[in-house]
């Protein structure tokens, strides 16, 4: 299954790219393969933006613009322009006693 | 200080005797469920407030003659997750580092921060992991990876993350393989049997409104110029009420479900399409029932697959392969859409009444 096409904001600059393959690790739908010693994005329409790829980059290669993709997240976000929140929040009750 | 468990608590029944350790006697836990914990996880799929409060202490736990040399697993200490996890860890001595996301399960808990870099340094300095085992290498689920950035933890604790697999039950095969996924054990899946899991949870916030809504619908459907007629409210709230649950289930059940056969990318597309066809469907029967007003009729059809959209389009934050820059583009198309479809909906069901009134 495939979301919509060319939305995705992933970028990665193959410049800084030193080969590690954390990205191609970390990533939970096969974007990036290597190439050459380097990592090289197979398929940008398969990214789901979860973010996991940029926050393990050592070296500030990869960009994408993560956050929660729920429908009524986002319009909670537009409409009270804070960060999008979903419904999947902590309840804050005490786990014991 | 291996455990920070306040005295009071009366130890959870999947706790198996304890393992010594430099620290202190560590908890040990079961790695078979008990009928509790089957019941427990079939709630988690039908309640909310079960779900959000389905909890372990944050901490570490032993699995089987965990040693110096074993693994360590890092999870949630949302009770699912830690049950998946020590079910898969059957035969395998090792340790698991459960951190304090709340609650909340691991993917979700990464994508707040919550299962993140500083909670899993606090937590290794917390529970004295350096003492308690020799090597220095952590398993963390690889959906942790949204909210633990490995070379950080590694910098502040000198703990080397390898990222598990996705799901716990390859985890004996990734041990097998010195700690290496296969690229099959990196995917995230979505089949039919996972989505369908998943639908109580979207039509129960759905419902939640549905007897408010019967009654605003009984009140329209019975209004008259010299007041709200019963009879007329009756009559009109069955079928109205009737197009109404089936556009819910179109949205909440039969998209998530038929997800991959139903045609365009576009959630709330899909959620449309369906809503129109269920309710295709009932077109005799709605006929029937709402007594030929042809104006009546096109106010559901017109109104009612807009709210089929509306939950379809909400799924895409349960779906595991949507993302948020989809779904505002999304958004930006079909919402004004959406409320031009209600409003023609709307006024549909006005010039209905006016009809029915016998002023037009």
């Amino acid at each position: 299954m495939k979301y919509l096409a060319n939305v995705a904001t992933l970028r990665l600059d193959v410049e800084k790219c030193t080969g590690c393959r954390r990205c191609v690790e970390v990533c939970p739908h096969g974007v990036f393969e290597m190439k050459d010693k380097r990592a090289r994005i197979v398929d940008k329409d398969l990214c789901m933006e979860c973010g996991a790829c940029e926050k393990n980059c050592e070296y500030g290669a990869i960009r994408v613009d993560a956050g929660v993709g729920c429908a009524a997240a986002i319009i909670y976000g537009i409409l009270t322009g804070k960060e999008p929140q979903c419904g999947c929040e902590p309840s804050g009750g005490g786990t014991c006693c | 200080m291996a455990q920070e468990k306040p005295c009071c608590c009366p130890k959870p029944p999947w706790v198996a005797g304890t393992v010594d350790t430099p620290s202190g006697p560590v908890d040990r836990v079961s790695t078979a469920w008990s009928k509790q914990d089957a019941r427990g996880q079939i709630w988690c799929r039908l309640s909310n407030r079960h779900r959000m409060n389905y909890t372990v202490v944050p901490g570490l736990y032993a699995v089987g003659n965990a040693d110096r040399q074993s693994p360590v697993f890092v999870s949630a200490n949302y009770k699912l997750s830690f049950d998946v996890l020590r079910r898969a860890l059957d035969g395998i001595d090792g340790w698991i580092l459960v951190l304090d996301t709340k609650g909340i399960n691991v993917w979700c808990a990464a994508g707040k921060g919550m299962f993140g870099t500083k909670e899993l340094v606090q937590r290794i300095r917390a529970v004295g992991l350096d003492e308690i085992i020799a090597h220095r290498r952590l398993v963390v689920p690889q959906l942790g990876a949204t909210g633990v950035a490995a070379h950080v933890v590694k910098k502040q604790t000198g703990f080397s993350v390898a990222f598990g697999p996705v799901y716990a039950r390859d985890i004996a095969a990734f041990i097998q393989a010195d700690y290496a996924a296969t690229p099959q054990m990196r995917r995230v899946c979505f089949g039919m049997r996972d989505r369908f899991e998943l639908t109580w949870m979207e039509l129960v916030p759905a419902l939640k409104y549905f007897p408010v809504s019967l009654l605003v619908l009984f009140v329209l459907m019975g209004l008259r110029p010299e007041g709200i007629m019963f009879a007329w409210g009756i009559r009109g709230v069955f079928p109205m009420g009737l197009a109404l649950l089936a556009a819910v289930v179109a949205g909440g059940f039969l998209t998530p479900v038929l997800l991959p056969f139903l045609p365009f990318r576009s959630f709330a597309l899909k959620g449309w399409i369906a809503g129109v066809a269920v309710l295709a469907a009932m077109y005799a029967a709605l006929e029937t029932l709402l007594r030929q007003n042809r104006y009546y009729l096109a106010a559901v059809y017109l109104a009612f697959p807009v709210l089929s959209s509306y939950i379809a389009v909400n799924f895409t934050g349960t779906s595991t392969f949507t993302n948020p820059s989809g779904v505002r583009k999304e958004l930006k198309i079909a919402t004004p859409l959406c409320v031009l479809l209600v409003v023609a909906g709307l006024a549909a069901f006005v010039i209905g009444k006016l009809r029915a009134w016998g002023i037009v």
